[in-house]
């Protein structure tokens, strides 16, 4: 009786389920697939197009493959804008910040994590919760501090200056100081460390991951950032890359787009780099934002 | 003692007592080093964000009761700013578009980004998954800048690659960014494809780090396709789908640079965003009393999806 219920609610014939199986994972390939194509081939006109002479570059059906190898228009980005000063720029914006965060963010996220003194609780919460005030809501404010307050508008400072104290980096590393077994800390003091080689000499190696995913996801958000440029620079020396390739399509407008394409090319390249050597730290850094849910 | 004796050192009185106070062989002066040494590391964080970011804040409050052109100082007019803001018809088109382009970007991204991650998923661990995810994920690298400028050439009516590859299958030129219907439908696509790579990571992110015993459970008892996807997947996710489209959300709340480029927020004002209308009162009308009640309205609006995410993680969210 029991023998013959369980045979009765078997799992259904090996083969259909093998069909199924089949089916549903050529479906997921084929999916996979289109979203591919779709994501890479801007990419790929983007880079075949810049090598296509300016009569060319409008001509439909769009060519795929680079076939003119016209690296003149390369050329012209460095003579349409201040190319070389406007990568500067971004790299000097970029650098600034991402070190700056990093010193200011390790400090602090060590303090939270792992030292005690009154009044530790109330300050994490206020850093907390300027997590969730948008760059919109003090931005007008930090426009008249930086240009009538400190006379700094229209310099790099005014980039780098606000972007420096960071909320988000504060927390990440003050998880990954928490990580740390406060045993190393206990062995140190017993063989003499004060309190901060401590901090240099153990913790901060220790957290290197945490800084790594910092640097990343800083370097990308900085070098892409638009919007704020946009409010503090007026003279076109001193904009980052991405004013400049804006400028550059605004008076390539009636003329070739391949110059255009050309300089995004150019300013991509920095951001791609640091993707080919920071990726895992890239990724796990906005996996971990999705896993802290 | 020895050193005092000889007059071989002078001791300074004031070092010596701090000396004395965080001397490293009592606990208790260890405990005062600690403490002093956190507020030294605090320092730098906290009054940062007290001048760029607290103060700020404020100001903004502050400035949004008071009518300021930036020569004259501030001048009070209790909730003028926000009375007009309210009749503002123009606000009221920002507004809605904002919304339109959350809802459409937003629904897009996550279903996509989901499929795509439970499918790269089936072959984790396989180099063409590598592959995949290196591909989907480069759009993210770019800025919103170099995307507007690219995708507006695709999407131009006339020489664009879209249209002509759609002509092909014999549809009508489509005037992406010159009709005040299309356009948003253009803008949303645009933020998709920039922006699909990095919820996908994050979709990806959860689905890997699923506890392997339940899915294996579930598969003992037979429980396939559909069934482990509603019962089993979806509920274990359920914290991550809730990140996910909350962060999506309230960046796609904070839309600028691809309408700002692509479309000035034309034609007429069909593609105008919150931000933009606040970039302009204050930044081209020089009214930075009324755009800072704009900028208020929107942070409130963040607020309030910040507060459902906190809601509903507690509500409907499955945590194991």
């Amino acid at each position: 009786m029991t023998y013959g219920k369980i045979a009765h609610s078997a799992p259904p014939p090996a083969l259909w389920l093998w069909v199924q199986q089949r089916w549903s994972l050529w479906l997921a390939y084929l999916f996979m697939t289109v979203v591919a194509l779709l994501t890479l081939m801007p990419f790929v006109w983007v880079v075949s197009t810049s090598l296509r002479t300016p009569m060319e570059s409008f001509s439909l059906p769009p060519k795929w493959i680079p076939t003119d190898m016209d690296f003149t228009n390369y050329q012209r980005v460095f003579d349409e804008i201040p190319f070389i000063m406007q990568i500067g720029n971004s790299f000097a914006i970029t650098l600034a910040t991402v070190v700056g965060q990093l010193v200011t963010a390790a400090l602090a996220g060590y303090a939270f994590a792992r030292l005690v003194f009154p009044g530790r609780d109330v300050l994490f919460w206020i850093v907390l919760a300027t997590l969730m005030i948008p760059s919109q809501a003090t931005i007008i404010p930090v426009f008249i501090l930086i240009s009538r307050g400190l006379q700094l508008n229209d310099t790099l400072w005014a980039l780098i200056l606000p972007s420096i104290p960071t909320a988000f980096g504060t927390f990440l590393l003050r998880q990954y100081f928490k990580q740390i077994p406060a045993d190393y800390e206990e062995a140190a003091m017993i063989d003499g460390a004060n309190q901060w080689q401590i901090f240099r000499r153990i913790y901060l190696p220790l957290a290197a991951p945490g800084l790594a995913i910092l640097a990343v996801l800083t370097f990308n958000g900085k070098w892409n950032d638009y919007f704020t440029p946009l409010i503090f620079m007026n003279t076109k020396e001193r904009f980052p890359i991405t004013l400049g390739i804006v400028d550059l399509q605004g008076y390539m407008a009636t003329g070739s787009i391949s110059v255009v394409l050309a300089g995004i090319v150019l300013s991509t390249i920095p951001v791609i780099i640091i993707y080919i050597f920071g990726q895992r730290y890239l990724v796990e850094g906005l996996m971990m934002g999705g896993l802290k849910g | 003692m020895l050193i005092h004796r000889t007059g071989a050192q002078k001791p300074k009185p004031a070092s010596n007592w701090l000396r004395r106070w965080l001397a490293a062989d009592t606990i208790d002066g260890i405990k005062r080093q600690r403490a002093l040494l956190g507020y030294l590391f605090l320092a730098p964080t906290i009054l940062g964000l007290l001048i760029f970011i607290i103060g700020p804040m404020l100001y903004t409050f502050f400035l949004s009761f008071h009518k300021w052109n930036v020569f004259r100082p501030p001048e009070f007019v209790g909730l003028d700013n926000f009375v007009r803001l309210f009749a503002d018809a123009r606000v009221g088109i920002s507004y809605r578009n904002t919304f339109i382009l959350v809802v459409m970007t937003v629904l897009l991204l996550e279903v996509m980004a989901f499929l795509l991650a439970l499918a790269v998923n089936r072959i984790a661990r396989t180099r063409l998954a590598y592959l995949y995810r290196t591909a989907y994920f480069l759009p993210v690298l770019l800025s919103g800048a170099a995307v507007s400028v690219t995708l507006g050439y695709l999407f131009h009516k006339d020489f664009g690659v879209i249209n002509y590859y759609l002509g092909l299958l014999g549809i009508d030129k489509i005037p992406w960014l010159t009709s005040s219907d299309v356009v948003l439908i253009t803008i949303s696509l645009t933020t998709v494809w920039r922006n699909l790579g990095f919820t996908f990571i994050i979709y990806l992110g959860g689905l890997t780090s699923l506890p392997t015993e339940v899915l294996e459970a579930a598969e003992v008892d037979g429980a396939t396709g559909w069934r482990k996807l509603r019962s089993i997947i979806l509920p274990l996710m359920s914290p991550t789908i809730l990140f996910a489209t909350i962060t999506d959300m309230i960046k796609m709340l904070q839309f600028f640079d691809e309408p700002f480029i692509m479309t000035r927020g034309g034609p007429g004002d069909a593609s105008r965003t919150v931000v933009m209308m606040m970039y302009e009162s204050g930044f081209g009308n020089l009214e930075f009393g009324y755009a800072s009640a704009i900028a208020l309205t929107l942070f409130a609006v963040i607020l309030a999806v910040t507060g459902f995410q906190f809601y509903a993680s507690r509500r409907f969210v499955f945590y194991q």
